[in-house]
């Protein structure tokens, strides 16, 4: 087969001023074959972006050599551009054109001639369902359409090649299988080649060829089952005794990185990785008593261990925090009734009743635009509610936001911190805004950069990622709130991160903290109490992950993401049918 | 070529939509140069109506009383009458009077010897003002003497009182609005040019759809040029209410061609665009480029072009940064094809530095478009 992208020896460094150089590339060598499905996965920094932008002929490698479509792209970036589609992680929409517009201009400058185009936008219209919202500008569409309509305007022409980066990200699961449909269909139906980057495990399972990347450089490569085998007879699922939460043994496992690799709690199990070299014994001691088995390895599994060789002691996974306060006494801190938020005549949030129990830690979830965030910003105070009752700490929101308020603790889904102060002078500020000051709030900064092992020095906005997160988090605990708000934390940051950040949480629903969150990746729902579905402003389900699971049948056994996807069509169908009468 | 062709015209298109729909950058390039038109046709103006003048009569001849009789029939000029210094004093303390006309007790007596003397004491907080009413009084005075000389037929007189000789070319009213019109179009072309380029490209980082743009066949030169067609379009717009307030509200005249006149602004105008393209390219941040495009290019056109102060004055250092400005060539022919005609070796050399200027812009322009993110 002839090779379609061929790089040998890349690197590729960068100079900034703040930091320093960062090499985003070190001497990678990959090719990638024509016709096929290529992944590249790696987490945060790894370089899958830059590796994208070099094969878009957008970045120069300083060493080495690069050839797309048997061209040469550092001397002929134009040539390569002519003839391939590229969408880059954010895909540039017009917002201020409409949809059609947007598919006319990207069409115009491939040159698509008429006939062809009539055909196509009719194909991709179908293919991403927005056939309706043709007159619509792009920028009053939802999150995971903009993203489809961003694939519509790469795909306006069959390329010779299609490079996706990071399609999904932020994207509902929803939206997300859509987009992989469109791709599907077009690599059966075209013979398109495609190099899709991505942090979703299941989204590499479906490619041919998967190259897995860290700090620049392949760690591994090869057909998803050469890299499964190698956490062949390492993974295991635990059930924990009735009556204990999955987690309490999901946390047990994973602090204990001497046996172990990875634990992650799915359907009231836990399902872990253990290390080749683990002692029976001790393993036998950290189960105490939950029954195990082995179970098939999956993708995510190999690509946990291969993370885990790299960077033993990257992430502090052990997360202190004494319980300030009684666990649970089973009274709800957050009561819901009847709940309504409209815009206009547009209704966000329609009729919700929901409680919440000290400690808990409760899950909404839903697609792009379901309401989620509305109902967020009403409990956080932040927004008045139409109608309905809404109590938070024992406090009428309707009529006592500001006593509500300095009972909890928010942190937003973007990074809402102020870039240019440092990280101490960020706690400080923000300790301050809540009333905090003198030794109180020296002792609770020198808390959290503690527990969050932050760097009080560091300029806040230069911070990776993964420590803007904390950061963020250490700032919305600097109260000790009783309750705390998490808008999507985790979006953007890669699964050694998210293992360490859930930990954290974990240890604060034990310290009798109450969690409210938000999140795009159906997994995490698993470390919740109870989650709620919304779509369109109702909720759909509510309940354990198990009933949630459960509710949602035959579906709901394979994964919770897969349960997402059925429990909301379901609500869609059910509403398109009272629509319909 | 064809290829390029459609290329373009989708690009413009996109361009075109994008200006329409943003109601406030609309806004600026349309309804601004109107503001700007009216607030410095009629605000901004160096005359002087009704100044004040306090006259000190310590001699009430009639001779005196001819004498200043000039003043009371100026249109500028409106005379109190006062008869101590300690009251003429008084009101200019008070902001009631702006100069004082002191005519002393033996200025009969001088006058007849030819050495008749005049106080005239001006209010220099104001220096425009107080500039302004130095020339009308003494105009208006020896205007007034010419007249007495005349009558009496005393040619000692005469000869010895006449010493003022005042004659402006050009702007024979020395009406200053005549001169501050054909510079107001230099400013508008430059403000709607690069205040309002300095966001496209800028805002095309910002959010990001360089990236997608880039990876299509659409070549550098194509994106600019798209970017300048459509505000070329407002500037024509803006050009023309310019040149018909100029001629029929302010009734300046236009001694030189009109088609000179319009293609040299089109020049100055393309040259203005691309600069504000320069900027927005080189920011990528829409905030940072627009304080850019105002200060580096309507203030230094407002205060160093020539536009209110003659560069002829200004320290070597500022008229060597003055010449540097394409709004300085620009600036000097416009005046002239207003107000003296044309002149072809500055019609030619002004305009071939502007296109000098404009080739070099939009061929750096070109370059911060160049297909690269690092």
């Amino acid at each position: 087969m002839t090779p379609i992208v061929e790089a040998a020896g890349l690197r590729k460094t960068f100079h900034d001023r703040d930091i320093g150089d960062v090499t985003a590339i070190d001497g990678l060598s990959l090719c990638v074959g024509q016709g096929e499905l290529t992944a590249l996965v790696g987490p945060d920094g790894a370089g899958k972006t830059t590796l994208m932008r070099m094969f878009a002929g957008l970045l120069k490698p300083d060493q080495g050599s690069l050839t797309v479509l048997g061209i040469d792209v550092a001397r002929r970036p134009q040539a390569v551009q002519d003839r391939i589609s590229y969408m880059p992680q954010r895909f540039g929409l017009y917002e201020d054109l409409s949809v059609q517009e947007n598919l006319d201009l990207y069409a115009d400058l491939h040159g698509v001639p008429a006939d062809q185009r009539r055909d196509r936008f009719g194909r991709m219209l179908e293919m991403t369902d927005m056939a309706r919202f043709t007159e619509r500008p792009a920028g009053k569409l939802s999150g995971g359409m903009k993203q489809k309509l961003g694939l519509a305007c790469t795909l306006v022409r069959s390329p010779d090649l299609l490079l996706l980066d990071e399609p999904s990200v932020g994207v509902d699961p929803l939206s997300r299988r859509d987009l992989w449909k469109i791709v599907h269909q077009l690599v059966e139906d075209e013979g398109l080649s495609v190099i899709v980057s991505t942090s979703y495990m299941d989204e590499a399972e479906r490619c041919a060829q998967v190259h897995v990347m860290h700090e620049g450089r392949m760690l591994a490569e090869g057909t998803p089952a050469t890299l499964r085998a190698r956490a062949h007879g390492l993974t295991l699922v635990a059930t924990p005794p009735a009556g204990t939460p999955a987690r309490d043994l999901q946390a047990r496992l994973i602090d204990a990185p001497d046996a172990i690799i990875d634990a992650v709690p799915r359907g009231g199990n836990v399902r872990f990785i253990r290390r080749p070299d683990a002692d029976p014994a001790r393993l036998a001691d950290l189960l105490e008593g939950a029954s195990s088995q082995t179970r098939c390895e999956e993708l995510e599994d190999s690509f946990m261990i291969l993370l885990r060789e790299q960077d033993r002691a990257a992430e502090p996974l052990v997360a202190q925090a004494e319980p300030d306060r009684p666990p649970g006494d089973g009274k709800p801190v957050i009561v819901v009734r009847d709940l309504v938020r409209k815009f206009g005549d547009f209704t966000a949030v329609a009729s919700t009743s929901f409680e919440v129990a000290r400690g808990e830690i409760f899950g909404l979830l839903g697609p792009n635009g379901a309401g989620k965030t509305t109902t967020f910003r009403m409990l956080c105070g932040l927004l008045p509610a139409t109608s309905g009752q809404l109590e938070v700490a024992g406090r009428n929101l309707r009529v006592a936001r500001a006593q509500a308020r300095a009972r909890i603790g928010y942190v937003s889904q973007k990074f809402a911190l102020y870039g240019n102060l440092s990280v101490r002078q960020n706690l400080e500020f923000f300790g301050g805004a809540y009333g905090l000051g003198g030794k109180m709030l020296r002792d609770r900064i020198r808390d959290a950069v503690e527990q969050f092992d932050l760097d009080p020095a560091a300029q806040s906005g230069l911070l990776p990622a993964g420590y803007k997160q904390r950061l963020a988090m250490a700032t919305g605990l600097l109260h000790r709130p009783e309750i705390l708000f998490l808008d999507e934390p985790t979006s953007g940051i890669d699964p050694l991160a998210r293992r360490a950040f859930w930990r954290r949480i974990t240890a604060l629903a034990k310290g009798g903290v109450t969690v409210i969150i938000t999140t795009h990746f159906m997994e995490e729902a698993e470390y919740c109490d109870r989650i709620a579905i919304q779509d369109a402003g109702e909720m759909l389900a509510i309940g354990t992950p198990q009933q949630v699971r459960d509710m949602a049948g035959h579906a709901g056994a394979r994964d919770m993401n897969s349960a997402f996807i059925a429990i909301v069509e379901a609500g869609r169908k059910r509403r398109d049918a009272q629509a319909a009468a | 070529m064809n290829g390029a062709f459609l290329r373009l015209r989708a690009l413009i298109r996109k361009e075109a939509r994008q200006m329409l729909r943003d109601r406030s950058n609309l806004f600026v390039g349309l309804a601004l140069p109107v503001v700007l038109i009216l607030l410095f046709g009629y605000s901004l103006s160096f005359d002087v109506t009704d100044a004040r003048v306090a006259v000190v009569m310590e001699d009430n001849s009639a001779a005196t009383m001819n004498a200043v009789a000039g003043l009371a029939g100026s249109d500028y000029l409106s005379p109190i009458w006062t008869y101590s210094m300690v009251e003429a004093e008084a009101l200019i303390r008070a902001g009631q009077a702006d100069a004082i006309l002191r005519v002393p007790a033996e200025f009969t007596r001088n006058l007849l010897h030819g050495q008749g003397n005049l106080q005239l004491i001006l209010n220099g907080v104001d220096s425009n003002t107080a500039q302004a009413i130095e020339g009308y009084a003494t105009g208006a005075i020896s205007t007034a003497l010419q007249h007495i000389a005349d009558r009496q037929g005393s040619p000692a007189a005469a000869s010895a009182s006449v010493t003022v000789l005042q004659r402006t070319w050009f702007n024979e009213a020395s009406n200053s609005t005549w001169f501050l019109v054909p510079g107001l179009v230099v400013l508008v072309m430059t403000l709607i040019g690069a205040f309002l380029t300095s966001l496209l490209i800028a805002r095309e980082w910002e959010r990001g759809t360089l990236e997608s743009l880039f990876v299509t066949p659409a070549r550098p030169i194509e994106m600019v040029m798209a970017k300048l067609a459509p505000y070329l379009v407002i500037g024509v717009i803006d050009l023309a209410m310019c040149l018909i307030a100029a001629r029929y509200v302010f009734d300046v005249p236009m001694r030189g061609s009109l088609w000179i006149i319009i293609l040299s602004s089109l020049l100055y105008l393309l040259v203005s665009l691309a600069l504000g393209l320069v900027i927005s390219g080189v920011t990528k941040n829409q905030f940072a480029a627009s304080q850019m495009a105002l200060l580096a290019s309507f203030m230094p056109a407002m205060m160093l072009s020539g536009f209110v102060f003659d560069l002829r004055n200004v320290p070597v250092v500022i008229q060597v940064v003055s010449n540097v400005l394409p709004a300085t060539h620009f600036m000097g022919l416009i005046k002239t094809l207003f107000m003296a005609g044309d002149y072809w070796p500055q019609i030619l050399r002004a305009n071939l530095t502007l296109a000098a200027y404009a080739a070099v812009l939009i061929l750096m322009a070109t370059r911060t478009l160049t297909k690269k993110l690092d």
